[in-house]
């Protein structure tokens, strides 16, 4: 299999949009839950291909954009105290209230950008004499190995390993989304890659409860429009269910392994999200009988809640209320390089897609200078 | 590194660098001897504070630092990059590369053995692109304030009669070629960085782009009307930055842009833009519609076959950069706020 060009093929691509363009009849707002689909939704254009009665509505962007200054302050302040801070690469940028990961990078703060948590682990175990800090992020899909690498800890006795859980679910997020009156979204494209671990049940119970139609989709061009068609024929039918379109990958119960590890590592807290609030239930802290691998009690982090941009409408953007110029931040007090919201921090969030696109001519005009493009 | 090329360490009483070798003092001349030996030219034999050296007329005069980490990677190391990124500085003003002054800033307790190897190379490479090293600087600061070499070139070219080489002259119309495949530089230096280091045999493009350049400032002259080389923030970038200081609309279209099938997938799996990706051997030319069928025939000629001719300026959305994608969708190609970074989702 060539993953780099067989779910990319034109001339599906074409066959597929044809059948969407085919069965739509009225207007729909859809909202795609990952960032990573927005990323290769972005990336690929293919909001200027869609049929114009599609709106996509984009996510809450990715974990690592939602994360509230309050974590990162906290992370902020643990690197600022010694200790070796490791996270992904993204994380990095994700303003605090004070400043970034990369900020106290510069200002002297050991802050390592890692791929695996298990590296983190490796450095606790090579340097025995420091701290050694994974400011673990994600969504369902990364909190496996997250929790992974604390069992790897706890089985080396590593004493100088901890972390700093910032996990997030997605189910609890759009529960959250739907129970607001105001909220305007008619159906989702599930996260893929997190049904992998979890399956699909929590997305047919979602979707009975607030009779909307979901359909769990893919990353790559097929596999998003293959999503997209699967939930248009859900919409125009009237059916609120939960499908899978990514059976390539995901099963219905998901990953038992996986899941097991979670239930035996992690348990659900509230969790606050940038530009959302708290949301019941929809974090991962680790359990208590792993406290000494917990950060927050290992160095009796401040739990004090910092002030949310009093002024960033993300939550009405999510909720396709708002379209990202109605905020009066938008563009002056909050752009790509002092992003307030989620949806600026990330460069595919709604924001920032919104931001990078003034100039062009609208989807229309754009789609039309295609078929005129030399 | 060339076969045929010599370039024995020389006997020294010291094996690493130390602060007296940036004194002035003795351990200063015992370090620099070798180094005037290497470099030999009669400028640089003068062994004064600058060089005297002579140009046909106009010049263009380019600086640039070079603080890559780590030092050696796969198709070179600090000290290609040095000679390479300022001769196509030069190049890409539409200039001959001809002089080049070089700074070191050592570190305490770099190992003469490495500094040696890297002068060697700066050696081949300025021997290669037909460039002199005619004067330079070497400053020691103590253990832990550098990152073991740092180097700083700056080069004077003669510009080529013919060239008039700037964003403002680009025109609606005209259409933008590349000479090669994108982003293997900034994997290269990925798959052997600390903490990443995976297998691959990518290696890094670095490479002159002057002789390219000159040829095609010969055949086409002033009908050649924009040269920026892809270096940090790579081809996009380059893009971002033309649309920007020409007021032109650009449209690029992503599968005619060459991607090495190795970077890729390294890309892929990392969670980086490959067009985004740093490249050290790589032009973008924007030249006049007439001409661009034989300027791409003539690049390609010149070493670089998989030369392409990836968009055009347009019309419309001036300052801006639009990418029609693999499967026809379209999406802006901004200026990253900052670095790019891995994504985790």
């Amino acid at each position: 299999m060539k993953l780099l060009s067989e779910y990319r093929d034109p001339e599906l691509v074409l066959r597929l949009l044809g059948k969407i363009e085919a069965r739509i009849t009225r207007s729909w707002r859809i909202m795609e839950v990952c960032g990573g689909q927005t990323h290769n939704l972005v990336k690929y254009g293919i909001p200027s291909l869609l049929p114009q009665a599609i709106t996509l509505v984009h996510g809450p962007g990715c974990p690592v954009c939602v994360t509230p200054r309050r974590l990162i302050d906290q992370a902020v302040a643990l690197a600022e105290r010694g200790v070796v801070l490791c996270s992904y690469g993204d994380m990095l940028r994700v303003p605090g209230s004070r400043k970034s990961l990369r900020e106290a990078k510069a200002g002297g703060a050991d802050v390592r950008m890692l791929y695996s948590p298990l590296e983190a682990v490796r450095i606790a175990r090579e340097n025995p004499g420091r701290e050694v800090v994974f400011f673990a992020v994600g969504f369902e899909t990364t909190a496996p190995a997250n929790g992974l690498a604390v069992a790897h800890a706890a089985r080396e006795g590593l004493r100088n390993f901890s972390l700093l859980s910032a996990h997030v679910l997605v189910p609890p997020a759009m529960e959250a989304l739907l129970t607001d009156p105001d909220c305007r979204i008619d159906g989702f494209l599930a996260a893929g890659h997190v049904c992998t671990v979890m399956g699909c049940e929590e997305y047919e119970a979602l979707a009975a409860r607030h009779r909307i139609p979901i359909v769990v989709t893919g990353f790559e061009p097929l596999d998003l429009l293959q999503g997209i068609l699967e939930l248009v024929i859900l919409l125009e039918e009237g059916r609120a269910e939960a499908k899978n379109a990514y059976g390539r990958v995901v099963r219905r119960e998901g990953n038992p392994e996986a899941r097991a590890l979670l239930t035996r590592i992690f348990a659900r807290v509230d969790r606050e999200w940038r530009g959302i609030g708290t949301i019941p239930g929809s974090g991962l802290d680790l359990r208590s009988e792993w406290k000494a691998f917990d950060a927050r009690v290992k160095f009796a982090l401040d739990p004090e809640k910092s002030e949310e941009a009093g002024e960033c409408q993300a939550g009405k953007i999510l909720k396709g209320i708002l379209k990202p110029p109605q905020c009066p931040l938008f563009g002056t007090k909050c752009t790509p390089i002092a992003p307030k919201g989620a949806p600026m921090v990330s460069s595919e969030g709604a924001c920032a897609a919104y931001f990078h696109f003034a100039g062009f001519a609208s989807g229309a005009e754009t789609k039309e200078s295609v078929a005129s493009a030399p | 590194m060339n076969p045929a090329f010599s370039c024995p360490l020389p006997k020294l009483d010291f094996s690493e660098i130390q602060l007296g070798h940036g004194s002035g003092g003795m351990l200063m001349q015992k370090l620099l001897e070798p180094v005037f030996g290497l470099f030999s030219h009669p400028a640089l034999a003068e062994q004064h504070d600058g060089a005297i050296v002579s140009t046909a007329g106009r010049i263009a005069i380019t600086t640039d630092s070079f603080v890559v980490s780590p030092l050696f990677f796969p198709g070179g190391d600090i000290g290609t990059l040095a000679v390479h990124g300022t001769v196509n500085d030069l190049a890409m003003c539409g200039a001959r590369p001809r002089y080049l002054a070089l700074g070191l800033i050592l570190e305490e307790g770099l190992p003469i053995a490495e500094l040696w190897k890297v002068l060697c190379s700066i050696r081949q490479a300025a021997n290669d692109c037909s460039v002199a090293i005619v004067t330079g600087d070497t400053k020691v600061v103590e253990r832990g304030k550098g990152d073991r070499i740092f180097l700083h070139t700056t080069g004077v070219g003669d510009l080529h009669p013919e060239a008039a080489i700037s964003a403002r002259r680009m025109e609606v119309g005209d259409r933008i070629l590349l000479n090669g495949p994108v982003g293997d530089h900034g994997v290269a230096i990925l798959s052997v960085r600390e903490g990443l280091s995976f297998e691959s045999a990518i290696e890094s493009d670095t490479a002159p782009l002057h002789r390219t350049v000159l040829r095609l400032l010969d055949r086409f002259g002033t009908q050649i009307h924009f040269l920026r080389d892809a270096t940090r923030g790579g081809v996009a970038t380059v893009l971002a930055e033309a649309a920007q200081q020409g007021g032109k609309g650009i449209e690029v279209e992503e599968a005619l842009i060459p991607v090495g099938e190795e970077v890729g997938s390294a890309c892929e799996l990392l969670g980086l833009d490959p067009l985004y990706v740093a490249c050290e051997g790589r032009f973008v030319a924007v030249v006049a519609p007439e001409i661009a069928e034989e300027a791409l025939l003539e690049i390609q000629q010149s070493g670089w076959p998989q030369a392409a001719a990836i968009g055009w300026v347009a019309g419309e959305h001036p300052g801006k950069t639009l990418l029609r994608s693999a499967i026809g969708g379209r999406r802006p190609l901004p200026l990253l706020p900052g670095e790019q970074l891995p994504r985790i989702c």
